[in-house]
């Protein structure tokens, strides 16, 4: 099995970097790979997608002015040539490349960038990513739906655009290689409509070549692509509707190359203990953390003392092995691959009796009886129960609600319903590598609303300036200035415990023998299950 | 027999009005919110309420449906709350494979459970018949997840006769209708068997046997079409059990049919689609038990069409 850690902390700067040379420039091109999924792709609208299925997908068939360096997460310029930041942070300049144009032959001017940016953002477009674009002048009035577009962007001539945002922001450069930025020809989307989804128009490395709902998508190379030698696949195939185990035999029978819904827990030893398989798996960070929210509006977890004694009390190893250790304990809020995180911090220790000891302090001697919801999907329900084990031991008796995800998130979007939540299955999967992604909807006060994700309704208002302050903090200069604003800020959080942080997941990714690069690739951190474009073929000369 | 149509015909068309009634009204019960699901966690407030007023989800319940059946009337499913598309071309899409399925596995259950049916009933009672009947016991008694997977495993990956999963050619076919199948085909043997058990007590059987008919000749001619009435009324009303063995068996195979479909929009909260589907599905059954109904007469005049 080949491991792969990733560096995130150097990696924050908003100008591109050299190409880091982790991926093979010189391997051939042609040949083609066959992924495997359960279900079908909802959309490949880059507006609208937003599951981790269709995301990588997209970013095959699109491109953003901003994207990232293959298998790492550095900011790279895709479209734009050149990226200006003025001296306040305000103003952001984009000047294309040259002679970029989209898979229907035209050419990609700075309009378009308008005309995507305007998309995604007109409420009539439903985007569950428009709220991304926030700090970009005029965006309160075009997203309720008022006015003639976004203010802030203005078309300077055919090549450069101008975007005015109403606060300094640091992560507008990852906002920018986000897939709902992604460029969109304005004459495919008005011709298809609604249907756009179905038969997507971009610019990126792939085009879609086939789509039969509930069969197949077929994604051939696009030869006008603006990287040379990119991509290095002719095509891929998406075969859908596999169960998992049954991906696994076609990949054992040579029929497929990745499943892309990884590897069955079911299966997980059982590859794992095979050397030949074992020897395909390519294991990885993933900027995920699951956790147990506390909510901090809810007797006895208002009591900061009650927090800090659940902390204590549950046993992350257990918990790992329960999954067959396809995770790491975690002790803060940010995964170790997310730059930020804090590498001495020791968190919260396992210590029942210290534990109990501080719940009898607390004024909870014989403990208390309250309620954790929990998804009803393996292996959820079973990590459940570990933490039920674990705060009996402390003397609080915990009542498992199994409930469907949808409801689950109903439950956590009500101030005074669910007193625990394990996040499994709904877990925070960062949006883009930049700290901040883990605070606002999850742990700041924009969060603790009815409906919101903020399910400990934990609420800091210093917190919520500093993390306001951290991220006005712009320009490569002040990037590791940022990066321990937001470290501490993560730090004091955890100083109130409203979370248990348990554990961060790690990626296992099975390939066949057919498709080769640099390993990286496979556990791209923003792109899942792999860098479809980087990717060759053995069989490829 | 016209104006017994025309009623059965009315009735069908209230109970499928009925099943929409009810459908909307415990999709409107669940708590998980539809507009939550497409704006995704990073949407703000403002994005939330935004969309449930552009998909109408303020107004009320009974404004809602009346919209729906409206629409559903002029044969506008709608769209897919998450996929942007036509419900029915949604469906339209995956129905054909659906329905060549479903014909597949009652031809596999009605040869398998026919022919073990017909051979216990005419070794009753002896090792043969016992073996059969604890073969049928277990094919109804099986998870149909189990025994697609094991199909799977033996016969594609073990032995290589057919693919792994997927659609398109005949080779493709036989796995999942021999796994929908099976099930069908444990009740059929059971009901085969005693069917022709209570057929071969007859008395115009003994009088065959005593004008000297050759035993062939006799359950041939005078068992078999006499026994098997009943099992074919029974074929309309299995559509109903394989609506709901599809979404097993087109998960397990990657069998790309509404079952497949279903599942993922309940997972998802996308109401047009789950509400198009179950309509879909609830029109088969209903039409399927309709077929029985009527078919009975025509096979069996001693079944009145009151």
């Amino acid at each position: 099995m080949r491991k792969l850690l990733l560096t995130g902390a150097s990696t924050l700067a908003l100008c591109a970097f050299p190409a880091l040379a982790q991926v093979d420039e010189d391997a051939p091109q042609g040949g083609s790979m066959i992924v495997t999924y359960k279900d079908d792709v909802a959309t490949l609208d880059p507006a609208i997608g937003y599951d981790w299925q269709n995301w990588s997908m997209i970013k095959s068939l699109f491109d953003g002015l901003m994207g990232y360096e293959p298998g790492t997460t550095t900011l790279r310029n895709e479209l734009a040539a050149s990226y200006d930041i003025s001296g306040d942070g305000l103003v952001h300049t984009f000047t294309l490349k040259d002679g970029i144009s989209f898979h229907n032959g035209r050419e990609i001017t700075a309009a378009d960038v308008k005309y995507s940016l305007e998309r995604v953002t007109n409420p009539e477009t439903r985007s569950p990513g428009a709220g991304f674009f926030g700090m970009i002048d005029g965006f309160d009035t075009w997203n309720a739906g008022e006015g003639e577009g976004l203010s802030g962007i203005e078309v300077v001539n055919d090549k450069t655009v101008r975007i005015t945002l109403s606060r300094p922001d640091a992560t507008f450069g990852h906002v920018m290689a986000l897939n709902f930025a992604s460029i969109v020809p304005k004459e495919a989307v008005d011709e298809k409509g609604e249907d756009f989804g179905r038969d997507p128009v971009g610019s990126g490395a792939f085009t879609l070549a086939e789509w039969t709902p509930g069969q197949r998508l077929v994604f051939e190379r696009f030869d006008g692509y603006h990287r040379a030698g990119v991509p290095k696949l002719d095509q891929v195939t998406f075969e859908i509707g596999l169960e998992p185990t049954v991906a696994l035999l076609r990949l054992q029978q040579g029929q497929a190359d990745v499943p892309g819904d990884g590897i069955p827990p079911a299966q997980f030893l059982q590859v794992m203990n095979d050397p030949a398989q074992a020897d395909n798996v390519i294991e990885g960070g993933q900027l995920h953390t699951g956790y147990i929210t506390l909510n901090t509006e809810m007797a006895p977890f208002d009591n900061l003392d009650v927090r800090k004694a659940v902390n204590m009390a549950v046993n992350k190893d257990r918990i790992v092995r329960i999954i067959n250790g396809r995770a790491v304990p975690a002790n803060q809020p940010l995964p170790p691959t997310m730059p930020g995180y804090a590498e001495d911090y020791e968190g919260y220790p396992f210590d029942p009796e210290g534990a109990r000891q501080m719940l009898a302090d607390a004024g909870f001697p014989d403990g208390f009886t309250t309620e954790l919801y929990v998804m009803n999907v393996d292996p959820n329900p079973r990590i459940a129960q570990a933490i039920q084990q674990d705060l009996s031991e402390i003397g609080i008796t915990v009542e498992i609600r199994n409930l469907a995800q949808a409801n689950v998130i109903a439950a956590g979007g009500e101030k005074d319903q669910a007193p625990m939540i394990w996040s499994g299955g709904m877990a925070w999967i960062a949006d883009f590598p930049d700290p901040s992604n883990f605070y606002g909807p999850i742990l700041g006060c924009a969060g603790a609303v009815p409906g919101g994700w903020n399910w400990s309704w934990y609420c800091n208002e210093a917190l919520d300036a500093r993390a306001a302050e951290a991220d006005a903090m712009t320009g490569p200069e002040n990037a590791e200035a940022r990066e321990a604003a937001w470290r501490q800020i993560y730090l004091d959080v955890m100083a109130d415990a409203p979370w248990v942080p348990v554990f961060n997941e790690q990626r296992f990714t099975l390939t066949s023998d057919a498709i080769a690069g640099d390993a990286s690739l496979f556990v791209d951190p923003v792109h899942i299950p792999v860098n479809y474009d980087y990717i060759y073929s053995t069989e490829a000369e | 027999m016209h104006s017994y149509v025309l009623r059965r015909l009315l009735e069908s068309a209230l109970i499928l009005l009925g099943i929409t009634l009810v459908t909307f009204v415990l999709l409107y019960l669940l708590p998980a919110d539809p507009a939550r699901q497409i704006a995704g966690r990073s949407a703000t407030a403002e994005t939330v309420a935004n969309i449930r007023d552009q998909l109408g989800l303020n107004d009320p319940l009974f404004v809602q449906y009346g919209r729906y059946l409206w629409n559903l009337f002029q044969g506008d499913m709608g769209r897919s709350y998450l996929q942007r598309a036509e419900v029915s071309e949604l469906i339209a899409s995956r129905l054909p494979a659906s329905l060549l399925l479903m014909l597949a596995a009652i031809v596999t259950e009605l040869l398998i459970g026919l022919t073990i049916g017909i051979i216990a009933a005419l070794r009753r009672n002896r090792p043969v018949d016992h073996t059969l009947m604890i073969f049928s016991f277990v094919s109804i008694s099986a998870p149909q997840f189990v025994i697609g997977i094991l199909l799977l495993y033996v016969f594609a990956v073990q032995l290589g006769w057919f693919p792994i999963g997927g659609y398109g050619t005949f080779a493709h076919l036989v796995l999942p209708a021999l796994t929908l199948g099976f099930l069908g085909a444990g009740w059929y043997s059971r009901m085969m068997r005693s069917s022709m058990i209570e057929v071969l007590r007859q008395d115009f059987v003994r009088t065959a046997a005593a004008k000297g008919l050759s035993k062939g000749r006799i359950i041939l001619r005078h068992v078999l079409p006499n026994a098997i009435l009943p099992i074919i009324a029974m074929i309309g009303i299995d559509i109903g059990l394989f609506m709901s063995g599809i979404v097993v068996v087109e998960s397990v195979f990657g069998w790309p049919g509404i079952g497949q479909l279903a599942w993922q929009a309940i997972q998802r909260v996308d109401i047009p689609v789950i509400m198009g589907v179950t309509m879909v599905s609830a029109t088969a059954i209903v039409l399927g038990n309709l077929l029985a109904d009527l078919v009975a007469p025509l096979i069996d005049p001693r079944i009145k069409t009151k």
